[in-house]
Formats: structure tokens, sequence, C-alpha cells
């Protein structure tokens, strides 16, 4: 075994917690750039997203139905919240916004008790993938390795969807003038409806790829998004490319944290937030507010 | 005929707060245990609601990680009881309060580097961290367990004549409804101060008072650490109170719980925080003898006021008086 391999190991843990990372930053993002909203509730749809995808793996058996499932029906659920609870406050401003999406995490919090239990569950990877293979003399598991490859590709379907599409197009016209892209007869309210339900599903889809590594319980939420949030800090909130590097980035340090200073890992993470901060406050990758 | 009009609403209020004061001053002589100790309860609730409020409502600042600085000023007079002795009262709340300024500097000058989403996201991560901290640093704080204060202090004012009793809930009441309603008249009369009509300006619009020669950055700061110093402050007259602490009450949950407070209150308004703590806590104490799922309705309230009734019960209260008035 080589001196150095510990640290590789490590670096692919990192890796792979960071394309998680990666796919609920991205989620939060996007509904950010669109709609300035900060959804507060977007671990509560990473959680819920998780706890269906485990209730549907437990009844079917099948891991990549679940993977399906959960996050369409959380992005029909985040969709039907848009509508029925966020679209009257557009002309109030985006604090009520925000704070509304506090709200959810208290509801959406005490649902998952009330449904699934305060017990922590877990999903079973799928049997292809339930095997170690052998890097530099120690054992990986492969699932892991696969959500670094998955993860890799989500990244660019996603670019490919928001940079190369119409859809993308009509996003980011959203993004940048919604009365314009009103006036040429897109449909900005039907837009944001859509958009909060991919957010929303990339959250779901997330939370159901972490639960064989990081398991399921009620507060996992909280946890989430705490670190989302410092990773959309960290690379600047609304772009892609900071999400990308920024989920790199804090994904490295809380691994790499948690073996050298386990007590306070926490620490390392909320230490490069403050840095940036104090640096430069838009992030990474951000643009100076307007 | 007419002046009375005008008058008498102002004048209405102004006895009906009166009658309030006496008739809580009156509580302990009257009402059992029970009841005193939910007032106290409230009190100091309502306090902390204020507290947020005067970011929130009079310098727009959503500040998600409240709890931090109630759990520094109560955190600081548990620790200084456990670990160094010192339960001497008249050292341990001015420490409590200089050890809440100090954090509530460090958390302003980082987060209000950034504003409007960025603060609230920020000001939610530092108030995690704190939290993270108590839970972890089990050798300071007693990390899962919480802080246990031990005895409670007695006062002696001319002693041995006068002696107030942390321990005894009448006491205590009284204490704790003196600090209240005095740190109340300091935060009424700080918003009618220069600073507090800046602070009102920055709310309303940041550029403009910036390009009248304002330095925000200082006005928004100086308000923040006026405001976590009164957090701690509650968070100081809660740990004599319960004389315990466990780190939940650092959590994302109590920030909440206090943003709701506010909201349900009205922003904006200070009174409205108590009236919210109030209405908040009976309805804490009344539905969780029936319900387990009480962090589902206090999600749904937060819900339903925020799209229905953003002005809060203060506004509610208002609209009907309005309307009393045009009859």
């Amino acid at each position: 075994m080589h001196e150095l391999t510990p640290y590789l190991t490590q670096f692919l843990n990192g890796f792979a917690y960071s394309m998680l990372l990666f796919l609920v930053a991205a989620g939060m993002s996007v509904i950010f750039g669109l709609m300035n909203v900060a959804n507060l509730a977007h671990g509560t749809f990473y959680m819920i997203g998780g706890y269906i995808g485990y209730s549907v793996a437990r009844y079917t058996g099948n891991f990549w139905l679940s993977l399906l499932v959960a996050p369409v029906i959380v992005a029909v659920i985040g969709s039907i919240l848009e509508m029925a609870t966020l679209r009257p406050l557009y002309k109030r401003g985006h604090l009520p916004q925000v704070l509304l999406t506090f709200g959810f995490v208290f509801i959406g919090l005490d649902l998952v008790k009330w449904i699934w239990g305060a017990d922590i569950r877990s999903i079973e990877p799928p049997a292809v993938l339930a095997w170690s293979v052998e890097i530099v003399g120690q054992g990986f598991p492969v699932y892991r390795l696969f959500l670094i490859g998955f993860g890799l590709l989500m990244t660019l379907g996603l670019w490919f969807l928001l940079e190369r599409t119409s859809l993308g197009a009509i996003v980011r016209s959203g993004v940048s003038d919604k009365e314009m892209a009103q006036g040429l007869g897109i449909n900005i309210s039907a837009v944001f409806s859509c958009t909060f339900g991919l957010g929303t599903g990339l959250a779901a889809a997330s939370g159901v790829l972490a639960a064989p590594v990081l398991g399921l319980f009620p507060g996992i939420d909280f946890d989430i998004l705490i670190v989302t949030l410092v990773v959309v800090v960290v690379g600047g909130m609304g772009t892609f490319r900071g999400c990308f590097w920024g989920s790199l980035l804090i994904g490295q340090l809380d691994t790499f944290g948690k073996v050298l200073i386990p007590r306070f890992s926490l620490f390392l993470i909320y230490m490069a937030m403050a840095l940036i901060l104090v640096i430069k406050p838009s992030g990474l990758f951000g643009v100076e507010e307007r | 005929m007419k002046s009375s009009v005008t008058e008498s609403p102002a004048m209405v209020v102004r006895y009906i707060v009166l009658v309030l004061i006496v008739a809580l001053a009156l509580v302990p002589f009257l009402a059992p245990k029970y009841v005193v100790n939910l007032l106290t309860e409230i009190l100091i609730f309502g306090l902390l609601a204020a507290s947020l409020d005067l970011v929130l409502g009079y310098t727009g600042l959503a500040s998600l990680g409240h709890a931090a600085f109630f759990g520094a000023g109560a955190y600081t007079v548990g620790i200084l009881a456990v670990k160094v002795q010192c339960t001497s009262v008249l050292s341990a709340v001015p420490a409590a309060l200089l050890v809440s300024i100090v954090l509530a500097l460090i958390v302003g000058f980082f987060s209000l580097r950034t504003t409007g989403i960025y603060f609230l996201m920020i000001t939610l991560a530092f108030g995690q961290m704190l939290f993270a901290l108590v839970h972890k640093w089990t050798e300071l704080s007693g990390g899962s367990d919480g802080c246990s204060l031990g005895k409670r202090p007695l006062i002696q004012l001319f002693s041995p004549y006068f002696t107030v009793d942390f321990g005894d809930y009448r006491h205590f009441y009284l204490v704790a409804l003196v600090t209240v309603l005095l740190a109340f008249l300091a935060l009424r009369g700080l918003v009618r101060l220069p600073l507090g009509h800046v602070a009102v300006g920055i709310r309303e619009n940041e550029l403009r008072v910036r390009f009248m020669g304002f330095n925000t950055f200082a006005y928004k700061l100086a308000m923040f650490v006026i405001s976590g110093c009164f957090a701690g402050l509650a968070g100081i007259l809660y740990m004599y109170f319960n004389a315990f602490i466990s780190p939940e009450q650092l959590s994302w949950i109590m920030s909440g719980k206090i943003l709701v407070m506010v909201i349900l209150g009205g922003v904006g308004t200070l009174y409205g925080s108590i009236l919210g703590a109030g209405t908040l806590l009976l309805m804490e104490n009344w539905l969780s003898s029936y319900t387990e799922r009480w962090l589902l309705i206090l999600g749904s309230i937060f819900v339903f006021f925020v799209l229905f009734a953003p002005e809060g019960l203060v506004g509610i209260i208002r609209g009907a008086a309005a309307k009393w008035g045009r009859k």
C-alpha cells in the first residue's frame, strides 16, 4: 500500500460528495438565477426526494426506478408549490418569498418525521454497483465511482440544457430581462414553475443518489442546506461555473476536514466562506450585484 | 371635536398600556406559579423577538441566525458559573453582554459585506456554525447534555433588608418584567434617534442614503450589534430563569421560531414582538399537550401569515380599529 493511498481514497470520496453537492447547488442556483429566490427549502426537497426514493426502492426493489420516480414526484410538488404560494408573492419583493420557503422547512421536517419516523434509513445501492474495486492497494466502493461519473454526466447535461438548447435560451432570457421576454411572447410564469420544478427535482435526485452513502434522517435537510449555501456563496450565486467549482472546493475541504480534524471539520468550510466574503463578497465566479 | 377624534386613540392606547403594565406587575401576587412562569417566558422571548425586529423591521436586514446571540448570552452566564464559579450577577451579566456584542460584531462584519438574500443565508450559516461549536466543544459547553447554571443567585440590595432571589419565581418574574420594560423603552428610544431614522432610510433605499454621505455599513453594523446585545440580554434572562440551556436552543429551529414571533406580531412595530411571542408560546403550551405535530403547525402559521397577513396581528388589530373608528 502506497503512503499516499489514504489521501487518494479521501480525494475520491470528496469528489463523489462534491458531485452530490453540485446537483443540489445547481438546482438552487438555477432557481435563484431566474427567480431571485433563495429557496431555503432546498434541503427539504433533497430529504423528501431521498425518502420517496427509499419507499420506492423498498417496495419495488429497484434503485433505478426510485432514481426516476422520486425527482419527478418532487418536481411536480415543487411546481405546484411555486404556482400556489410563491407566485402571489412576486409583486411583494423577495424577502416574503424567502421567508415562505423557510416556513416550508418546518412543515417538511415534521411531515417526514410523521410519515417515515425519526430512525436513520438508507437505500441499498443497486446490485450492479454494490462491489469494491481495488485502487492502489485499497478497496473502494464502485458506487462512489458511479456517483462521480453520473455527476459529471449531469453537469454536462445541465450545461447543454441551459447553454445550448432553446429551452435554456428561454430561461436565460428570463434571467436577463423578464419584461422583454414576456413581450416576446414567452409565458414567463410557466417558465418560473418549470424552473422551480427542475431545481427541486435535481435536489431530489441528489437525495436518492446520496442516500446509500450519507443515509437519510430528519435533520439531513438542514445539514445539506447549510453546505449548499456555503457552496453557492463561495462559488457565486446564480452562476453555473461557480456552482461547479464551489462544490468541488467545499466537497474536498469538508471530506479532508472530517479526516484531519474530525470534531471541527465544519469550521473549515465556514472559514473558506468567511475568507471569500472578505476577498470577494460576490463569490469566486459571481458578478457584482446589480 | 375634531381634535378629540384624532387624539383619543393615542390616549386610549396610552391608558391601555398603563393598565397592562400595572396588571402585569400584580400578576405574581394573584396568579399561580404556572401562569407566572409562562408570563416570564413570554416576556423574555418578547424581548428576543423585539431585538430581531430592530434589524428586520427597522433596518430591513433579515437575520436568520439570531438564536446565536441569545445562546451566547445564556451560555456565557452558565459557563462562568460552572467553570470559574463566578456566580455574581454584577460580573456575569456585563461579561455575557460583552460576549454577545463581540459575536455580533464578528458575524455582522462578515455578513453585512453582502446584502439581501446573501445576508440572510450567511447569518443562517453563522448561526449553525455556533450551534455546531457548542455541540462539539463539550469541554466548555457540556455538548449535547446542555449547560446547567446550578444554584440561582441572590442579590442583596441595602443588605440584608432587601433581597432579590433569582430562584424564587415571583422575584424573578418582577426582575424580568422590569428588565424587559426598560429594554423596550431603550429600543423605542433608539428607533427615534437619528440612528434609527438612518436605519429606516437604509431599509427603504440604501443607495440614496449612501449618496447622502452616510457610511451605511457602519450604521447597519451598529444596528446589528445593538440587536445582538439585546438578544444576548434575553439569553441572560433565560439562563437565570430556566437555569439550563441546551444546544438546540441555538439551532435554526430557534432562530426560525423568533422570526415567526416577529412576523406573527407585526414587523417593524417592536411591541408586536411581545404580542407574537405571547401568542406563539401560549399556542405551543396549549397545543403541545394535544399533538406532537407542533412544528407542522408552527410552519403553517408562518406560511399563512407571510401569505395572507404580512402585517401580522398588529396589522389585523389596526385594521379592525380603523374600521371601528369609521363607524
